[in-house]
């Protein structure tokens, strides 16, 4: 384990990010002046009411949109300025998704889905690591079944284990229990929290479901494109308490500000 | 729901018009087919009226061999000076000429070689002068060489009043030399009607060099006297001169030759209409395949429709609306495009060959504009009523469902498949076999829809063996995860990459079909040359004009005088009529040495050797006619009255002759008594090359004929299948044009179904490039699908027809192998120019848009 020295870093940073679509009076800011640092080893969650940027967040912070001004870095890459072809790579080799829902593809058996990055980067797969994520996701006895042979909580553990299997720095996670039962959904936040615990994973996770935040270790509240307040170590009753605030929250602090 | 209609529709532009193109393709052809045909068929009756204009009445000579294929070719028949003289005297006559006008005098052009036409006649007359005929330049013939010919002759061929010209005729094809005395010109300052060549000598002259007849000739102008009706002069001169010539009005001649030539025109209209048949056909799978994606991806949409109330009706009714405006403009952009092409092929057949035809104007027949709607839309709506009946088919609770109708099994499309493709197969079997006779074209209409219905029964069984041939042939590009996904999703939907790889088969089926017939009768050929004749050489030509390929019989003597040369045999051909057939009949010099080299053996009777008055025949030929060997047989020959000749042997069915045969004592009674083949055997061992250039040089006063050694003969018999290849290869080309757009279109629709896993892929590190190679991938998987089905299906027809014409001396199958490779490599090139949009589309896949939920 080397999680002490693995939380001293800084897996992902933005720095001063905004996000403008559009321009005159149909203006949109999505992001306004967002700092925050995720720490390695470290399982966090941003939640925030629908349009609160929490999404726009993840996207800048894993390199699928760019940011309008400020900067987002992913270890010590800096993602401004990066062609297409640099982020596609430092999405492939260190970063990880995990999303709502269209997560596989359906062509592809469960290990061909699981192995995919890897594929795509013509890398082999560290055998031991293979073996210890196929462990952990339990899905041993499912590996040659296609897609629509496997259940949606199923489904999304692939989709974990496709996130994990080629250790990227930082692993995204869009809503990952948004299409799922409650007792699937338990199972593969458990799954990426154990992954955090044993493995030293960094997973960053957008929800808005204050059960699931509390599998997290930390959590970031966003309120109209800004960080309202965090939790550390929070349970899903904090969490809920949080959000019902959230605006009084934002007012205080927009008033502060 | 109109509306709703119009909607989807219109935010579908592209697909709108990769889908209408095919369309518009195939209603450009038959449009403009007939807007070619009606603007030739106007110019040509002008043109007539033209060449007529100062004939009141005609008499002509019918010929003694009359009726059968060759129709109303008067060649050679003639009528003696004494029924100038009697029409003459005929009350209402104001005069009467006779003149010498057959279609056969060809000049030798300064270069050496004979001036040819595309097609027009090349007339030998004897000058008359008068009529519309008018001198411009020098003066009428007066002297036996001297000749005057068209301007139109004068221009394409750069003679000058004042040159020598050499000239070949129909009774002499070794070239005279003629002193060109003058030019003339038609109404209106043409140099030319149509094209047409013209030589003209004078009346002895034309007598002795065309006819072969001296004092006589092919027709009698006649001129009316004023006030006297042409119609009752022409009955009159009718009724004097009896039932042994033909008596017509101006206007009758220019009519019945201006339907002649319009006949001769719907060869371009089966040409036109050909390649819209072709384009219409593959087409329709471009639009079932649209349609069908189209409905499958509307799934959710169709289904709520359903479920807020829409009726099954209401259902069809929306995807035929959408199909009727496809087809509609479709058909009014086709029909401008068939008008343009109609007149652009138009202006370049009249100003082929000298630019001698005016054209009338280019006209727009109703017929062009019905044929265009009626074409354009019912494609459309068939092509478009199966995917009708499945949208009315979506149950509502098919929009409460996450992921599209899961695969539909293939067992009932691939019975109905095995069942179509089986009748087709009989259809072709039995149209093969012959056994339809020849009653409206009964076997070439069996034929065509054997090929049809076995290209459909093929299309509906290819779903099912696209899955294993699909994921054989993608097993190529496993080497790479885009080839890897490329192959996956090519094999995916069975039904979609089946009627998209469907449509190039086509095309490809075709070609091959025509390359194994082709190669086919070049082995067959071969063998046959090599094996059951000893013929080393053969003199002889391929007809290109009015005049027979013949040469000077007198060449075989000094070719028999040759060292290494050990027999010949020399043959005249013309056509006959025996106990009332009109059919073919060659004279032999030396039938024994015939025997010899062609491999003829005796089945009864005796056939080495014929004198006058004997024929021979072969079996198949005997047993049509019910002829033993010495039976009597009526023969009337080209000139003479009818004899009657006695049979004297009959031969055993021979690959290589067949027909009537004489000895020469009668040949001078043929249409011209010049030689037509010349069979050459050489001693064993002698080198064919020497002997050959010998030959060749003898021949050289000889333009018509040339001489062959066994190789040259195969490939100068199987290139007369080189129009047919050249044409199908158009065809292919357009058939091929479609299938890319057709395959462009399913992949187009493809990216856009898969939009979200592009960009999950594109998310989780696929480049760009990447992306692009595995759309290409796909591509090329379904385009060599589509190219292996033709070439399997196409080797199967060629090989059908092959063995059908077994009894016909094609004995050996065989494959060009070397052509089939070419399609597959040319069907991944196929595959790879149309992925390029498609992949382009799929590389700018939006990421975040690609990922975003609904």
């Amino acid at each position: 384990m080397t999680t002490t020295a693995a939380v001293a870093g800084v897996a992902a940073r933005a720095t001063d990010v905004w996000k403008v679509y559009g321009s005159g009076e149909a203006q949109v800011v999505a992001l306004r002046g967002i700092s925050v640092e995720l720490r390695r080893g470290q399982y966090t969650a941003i939640m925030g009411p629908s349009g609160s940027g929490k999404s726009t967040l993840m996207h800048c912070l894993a390199g699928l949109d760019t940011v309008t001004r400020g900067e987002v870095a992913i270890g010590d890459t800096r993602l401004g300025g990066l062609s297409d072809a640099k982020l596609t790579q430092l999405r492939r080799d260190q970063v990880g998704f995990v999303f709502q829902q269209f997560n596989l593809l359906p062509t592809l058996t469960a290990q061909e889905n699981i192995l995919l990055p890897l594929s795509i980067a013509k890398r082999k797969a560290d055998k031991a690591w293979y073996d210890t994520v196929i462990e952990t996701v339990g899905l041993g006895d499912r590996l040659t079944h296609k897609p629509a042979q496997l259940s949606g909580g199923q489904q999304q553990r692939v989709a974990c284990a496709r996130a994990l299997v080629s250790r990227p720095d930082v692993v995204f996670a869009d809503e990952p229990t948004g299409n799922l039962d409650s007792r699937s959904g338990a199972e593969v936040l458990g799954f990426l929290r154990r992954s955090v615990r044993q493995f030293g994973q960094t997973i960053v996770m957008v929800t808005h479901d204050p059960n699931a935040a509390s599998y997290a270790d930390r959590v970031i509240f966003l309120a109209d494109g800004a960080v309202v307040t965090e939790l550390a170590e929070p349970t899903a009753d904090a969490v809920l308490e949080t959000m019902k605030r959230i605006d009084v929250l934002a007012g205080t602090r927009s008033g502060a500000a | 729901m109109l509306r709703a209609t119009f909607k989807s529709l219109l935010s579908r532009k592209l697909r709108l018009i990769l889908s209408g193109l095919a369309v518009i393709l195939g209603v450009m052809f038959v449009s403009g087919a007939f807007v070619l045909t009606d603007t030739l068929g106007r110019s040509f009756t002008n043109l007539f009226q033209t060449a007529f204009v100062s004939t009141d009445v005609q008499v002509a000579a019918k010929a003694k061999v009359a009726g059968g294929d060759a129709g109303s070719d008067q060649g050679i028949a003639s009528l003696p000076s004494s029924v100038v003289d009697q029409v003459k005297g005929i009350s209402g006559v104001a005069d009467a000429d006779g003149q010498v006008w057959i279609d056969g005098a060809q000049a030798i052009g300064k270069n050496g070689k004979v001036i040819s036409t595309f097609g027009s006649p090349q007339f030998g007359i004897s000058w008359v002068g008068g009529g519309n005929q008018t001198i411009n330049a020098g003066t009428a013939p007066s002297a036996d060489d001297e000749v005057v010919i068209n301007a139109g002759l004068a221009k394409t061929a750069g003679f000058a009043v004042g040159d020598n010209i050499r000239i070949i005729t129909m009774q002499q094809s070794t070239p005279a030399t003629f002193h060109l005395v003058g030019t003339f010109t038609y109404p209106g300052n043409r140099g030319s009607l149509g094209g047409e060549q013209t030589i003209a000598f004078t009346t002895a002259a034309a007598q002795r060099l065309l006819l072969g007849a001296p004092d006589s000739f092919s027709v009698v102008n006649v001129r009316a006297a004023p006030g006297v009706d042409d119609n009752a002069l022409r009955d009159r001169i009718a009724a004097q001169i009896g039932g042994d010539y033909t008596v017509k009005t101006g206007k009758q001649l220019a009519d019945d030759n201006a339907s002649d030539v319009k006949q001769g025109l719907s060869f371009f209209n089966y040409i036109l209409l050909g390649f819209a048949g072709v384009a219409l056909f593959v087409g329709t799978f471009l639009i079932l395949n649209t349609f069908s994606i189209i409905v499958a991806q509307r799934t959710r949409e169709l289904a709520l429709l359903r479920a807020v109330g829409a009726s099954r009706r209401q259902m069809i009714g929306s995807v035929l609306i959408e199909a009727t405006v496809i087809g509609l403009l479709a058909s009014v952009v086709g029909l401008g495009a068939g008008i343009g092409v109609g007149a652009l092929l138009a202006v370049l057949f009249s100003s082929a060959g000298g630019g001698g035809l005016q054209l009338a104007g280019i006209g727009v027949p109703p017929s062009a504009i019905i044929g265009a709607f009626a074409v354009g839309l019912i494609i459309t709506w068939v092509a478009a009523l199966m995917p009708a009946l499945r949208a009315s088919r979506i149950p509502p609770i098919a929009a409460m469902r996450d992921a599209a109708t899961a695969d539909r099994p293939l067992t009932q499309i691939s019975i109905v498949g095995g069942a179509v493709t089986a009748v087709g197969a009989g259809l072709l079997g039995f149209g093969l076999s012959g056994r339809a006779g020849s009653a409206h074209n009964a076997t070439l209409w069996l034929i065509l829809s054997g090929v049809l219905v076995s290209f459909i029964g093929v299309a509906l069984l290819t779903p099912l063996i696209c899955r294993p041939v699909v994921s054989a042939l993608g097993r190529l590009f496993s080497w790479s995860v885009p080839g890897q996904l490329g192959r996956r999703n090519s094999a995916r939907n069975p039904r979609r990459t089946a009627t998209t790889a469907a449509a190039l088969m086509v095309g490809v089926a075709l070609i091959t079909g025509v390359y194994v017939i082709r190669s086919s009768v070049t082995a067959s050929l071969t063998q046959l040359v090599n094996k059951e004749v000893s013929v080393d050489m053969i003199i002889y030509g391929q007809q290109s004009s009015g005049i027979p390929p013949t040469f000077d019989p007198k060449v075989m003597d000094q070719v028999k005088a040759l060292s290494g040369v050990s027999e010949t045999s020399t043959l005249y051909a013309d056509a006959a009529r025996i106990n009332g057939d009109r059919t073919g009949l060659a004279a032999v010099d030396d039938v024994a040495a015939l025997d010899d080299m062609a491999g003829l053996k005796a089945a009864s009777g005796t056939i080495t050797s014929i004198s006058d008055g004997q024929l021979i025949v072969d079996q198949p030929e005997a047993d049509a006619h019910h002829l033993k060997v010495g039976d009597q047989v009526k023969v009337q020959l080209a000139r003479g009255p009818e004899r009657t000749f006695t049979l004297t042997g009959i031969y055993a069915k021979n690959n290589v002759t067949s027909g009537w045969i004489s000895s020469t004592a009668n040949v001078a009674d043929f249409s011209t008594s010049q030689a037509s083949q010349g069979l050459i055997k050489l001693a064993p061992g002698t080198p064919v090359g020497p002997v050959k250039a010998e030959v060749n040089t003898l021949l050289a006063d000889n333009p018509l004929v040339n001489v062959a050694d066994r190789s040259d003969y195969v490939k100068q018999q199987s290139d007369q299948l080189n129009f047919v290849v050249n044409m199908i290869q158009i065809l292919l080309f357009l058939a091929i044009l479609i299938a890319v757009l057709g395959i462009i279109n399913t992949l187009a629709l493809s990216v856009l179904e898969r939009t979200r896993e592009l960009g999950l892929l594109r998310a989780i590190g696929l480049r760009r490039a990447q992306a692009m190679r595995m759309i290409t991938v796909e591509a090329v998987v379904i385009s060599v699908f589509g190219a292996l089905l033709g070439v399997a299906v196409g080797t199967g027809l060629g090989a059908a027809v092959v063995r059908a014409l077994k009894d016909d001396g094609f004995t050996t199958l065989s494959f060009p192998w070397a052509q089939m490779v070419e399609y597959l490599v040319l069907a991944a090139i196929v595959g790879v120019v149309a992925a390029v949009l498609p992949a382009i589309r799929a590389a700018r896949v939006n990421v975040l848009e690609a990922i975003a939920y609904e």
